[in-house]
């Protein structure tokens, strides 16, 4: 006897952002790209959903893993960062924010599974990318996460160099992404970019039929 | 007993005129590097070779019967098998006992119908022609790469280069893949095989 159930499958899935997120530093500021896509087992549960969260003027946070977990650690800091940067009396330095990001994820590292990567521009260091991996801080001159991150390691090795202009580091990071979604069925739709820079924050979205093709498409 | 990992980068590119096969030469038991020179192209037939990746065992077991059926088949031609031949023979059994082995393996080689071809049968059994292909633990991170850099009509240097660099980049963020790259270009005049050392492989460094 088959068991069927009344209710498709994907009402009971936890509901992930299978992803690929990407944050690179350059010469006075940082590109953090995203995919689109969340999915609860094989479904597509929001295929338009912007991964790259603000947490201040010029900070950003790039999620991925549980889409629950990872939004609320980026609520919850992106509220502890206004209060301290009042106390402050001015912008929060980037490696605050990477760290308060840091002491959630490892305090609470049993009950998350969630990858944030901080990215952003202060007065006192740059730009500046950070990875905040099960707890761990560290810099990084760029920094991939998530599940179709597995397929551009040997592009972001090969390709990444130190001293990119602006243009080609927007370049890089739409390149990678638009090749992770070609390879990972978690990550898909459309990319977002958001670059970093003294004068603030500008967002852009390539669309799907925007994004760059390759030899067998 | 400890576990036998079969971690491995194998690929393989088509140019015009032939194939060039690559693969990384590391075995492991564990975190014991039980093989650090291992020879994963293995000779089908004098201008078809294999990329092996999974079980050794199941591999090797599977080579060796598609090595004496095709030898026998050649000699009832009376000329030298096809690739799309080979590749067929591994599928054969690669899909007949799926549930049984666990082998994922290229075909390339040279024949004068087709030139040079490359062919896939990953775990499961299917079995597919692609201009390139990789396969194995490592392969995963070299996607990107290879879906960026390859481009039709690339020459046999050019091919070269670019499996060396591709598995040299697999090599560095896969831990079951590493050691020396071996390399194989099979063509009209034959095959030529070369080995390039850890210390002369491309290096790439980003932090």
């Amino acid at each position: 006897m088959l068991e069927e159930s009344l209710q498709p499958g994907w009402l009971s899935e936890e509901v992930k952002t299978g992803t690929t997120i990407i944050a690179v530093e350059f010469e006075g500021g940082v590109v953090i790209g995203s995919d689109s896509r969340v999915s609860a087992g094989a479904a597509v549960v929001n295929r338009v959903m912007n991964k790259l969260s603000v947490l201040h003027d010029k900070i950003y946070c790039a999620l991925s893993g549980s889409a629950a977990d990872a939004q609320t650690m980026a609520e919850a800091v992106n509220y502890q960062l206004d209060v301290h940067s009042m106390e402050v009396g001015e912008d929060p330095l980037v490696r605050s924010a990477a760290t308060l990001v840091k002491s959630i994820s490892y305090k609470y590292k049993e009950e998350l599974s969630a990858h944030l990567i901080v990215a952003g521009w202060d007065r006192r260091g740059g730009g500046q990318v950070y990875v905040t991996l099960e707890g761990l801080l560290c810099r990084q001159p760029f920094a991939i996460g998530g599940s179709g991150s597995s397929y551009i390691y040997g592009f972001v090795d090969a390709e990444y160099r130190k001293g990119m202009s602006r243009k080609e580091s927007q370049e890089f990071v739409v390149n990678a992404l638009a090749l992770a979604m070609g390879r990972d069925g978690s990550s898909g739709g459309v990319a977002y970019v958001v670059t970093i820079d003294q004068t603030g924050a500008e967002e852009k979205c390539v669309l799907g039929n925007e994004l760059p093709t390759f030899f067998d498409e | 007993p400890p576990h036998w990992s079969p971690g491995t980068t194998i690929m393989a590119v088509e140019f015009d005129g032939g194939v060039v096969m690559g693969a990384d030469s590391r075995t492991t038991t564990g975190a014991y590097i039980a093989n650090r020179v291992t020879d994963k192209l293995t000779p089908i037939h004098e201008r078809i070779f294999c990329c092996r990746s999974g079980s050794a065992a199941d591999t090797q077991a599977i080579a060796d019967s598609v090595t004496y059926q095709l030898g026998f088949h050649s000699i009832e031609l009376d000329e030298p098998p096809q690739v799309q031949t080979a590749a067929n023979l591994f599928k054969e059994m690669c899909y007949r006992y799926r549930e049984e082995l666990m082998a994922g393996i290229i075909v390339a080689g040279w024949d004068k119908r087709r030139g040079g071809q490359v062919y896939t049968v990953p775990v499961g059994g299917m079995m597919t022609r692609q201009p390139v292909s990789v396969g194995g633990s490592g392969s995963t991170y070299i996607y990107g790469y290879v879906d960026s850099n390859y481009r039709t009509g690339m020459s046999r240097e050019e091919c070269l280069q670019f499996t060396a660099k591709a598995l040299s980049l697999a090599m560095e963020r896969d831990g079951s893949s590493g050691g020396v790259v071996r390399l194989a270009v099979i063509s009209e005049q034959g095959v030529d095989r070369q080995v390039i050392l850890g210390n002369q492989l491309p290096r790439f460094s980003a932090a």
